[in-house]
């Protein structure tokens, strides 16, 4: 693998049960590179909360994979609310998720954090009213 | 602990993955937040939980979980089933309250996993 290989995905807002299909197709492409387990597990984990959070939050958006040998970048983006306060938005437990979400066992607080927790770096880069960018890094060991 | 054994202990029906009951699994998860079940990692487990919807095995497949075993009498709809079948994943549904569902596997040896800290 000489040139990084590039995956996108497009994530639908609205329908909270096909959420989560973007990290089942990226899981699959990693498996068949013949990644790690553990590297495609924490790939995927992390992925899913922010495939969970674009659906939740801002209507669906893109999901991009960058694949390298030694690490695999994954891009998320939306064009959602933004979040006003990334701090507090970090912290465990805290969530803006409507009462209709946490019934189907989402809105727990541990998105950002369990995307924080399963990758080796995390950027968001957001602006009210314009949404969001996560961009995260998974290190092939 | 094999599926099996999981099964018998919980005096749980087997839904679907009949192929899958000789399985081991290593370890155990009990919640009704996927988010929480998400923080938790490890090969092999199984999940217990009372929430039904196809979310919770879209969580036990992020996490390579084996089993999904649903309880207080909760029934999978076709679709959850159907999703179960594709991803390799066993359900089975126990009458049984968590707590008591959760006591009976760690009593038999079926401890918790533990979870990342960074």
């Amino acid at each position: 693998m000489s040139v990084p290989l590039k995956f996108h995905y497009d994530v639908s807002g609205g329908d909270f049960t096909s959420a989560g299909k973007a990290s089942v197709q990226a899981k699959k492409a990693l498996r068949q590179l013949g990644f790690d387990p553990d590297v495609i597990r924490r790939v995927a984990i992390a992925m899913y909360e922010g495939e969970i959070n674009m659906v939740i939050h801002a209507n669906g958006g893109s999901a991009d994979l960058v694949v390298n040998p030694d690490s695999v970048e994954i891009i998320l983006a939306d064009t959602g609310p933004g979040i006003p306060n990334v701090e507090l938005a970090m912290k465990e437990g805290y969530s803006t998720a409507p009462d209709n979400i946490r019934s189907l066992g989402f809105g727990a607080g541990m998105g950002l954090p369990n995307m924080k927790r399963y990758t080796d770096e995390m950027r968001i880069d957001t602006e009210v009213g314009k949404g969001t960018t996560v961009t995260m890094r998974v290190s092939v060991k | 602990m094999k599926i099996s054994r999981i099964a018998e202990l919980l005096n749980a029906e087997v839904v679907s993955g009949k192929e899958l009951l000789e399985s081991d699994v290593h370890s155990a998860c009990g919640s009704d937040m996927m988010s929480d079940v998400l923080a938790f990692v490890k090969d092999q487990a199984v999940l217990l939980t009372g929430l039904v919807n196809p979310q919770v095995i879209r969580t036990a497949e992020m996490m390579d979980m084996l089993c999904v075993v649903f309880v207080r009498g909760k029934q999978p709809s076709a679709d959850i089933v159907a999703l179960a079948e594709e991803c390799g994943i066993a359900l089975l549904t126990t009458s049984e309250r968590m707590y008591t569902a959760c006591g009976k596997l760690y009593a038999a040896g079926l401890t918790g996993g533990s979870v990342v800290k960074k």
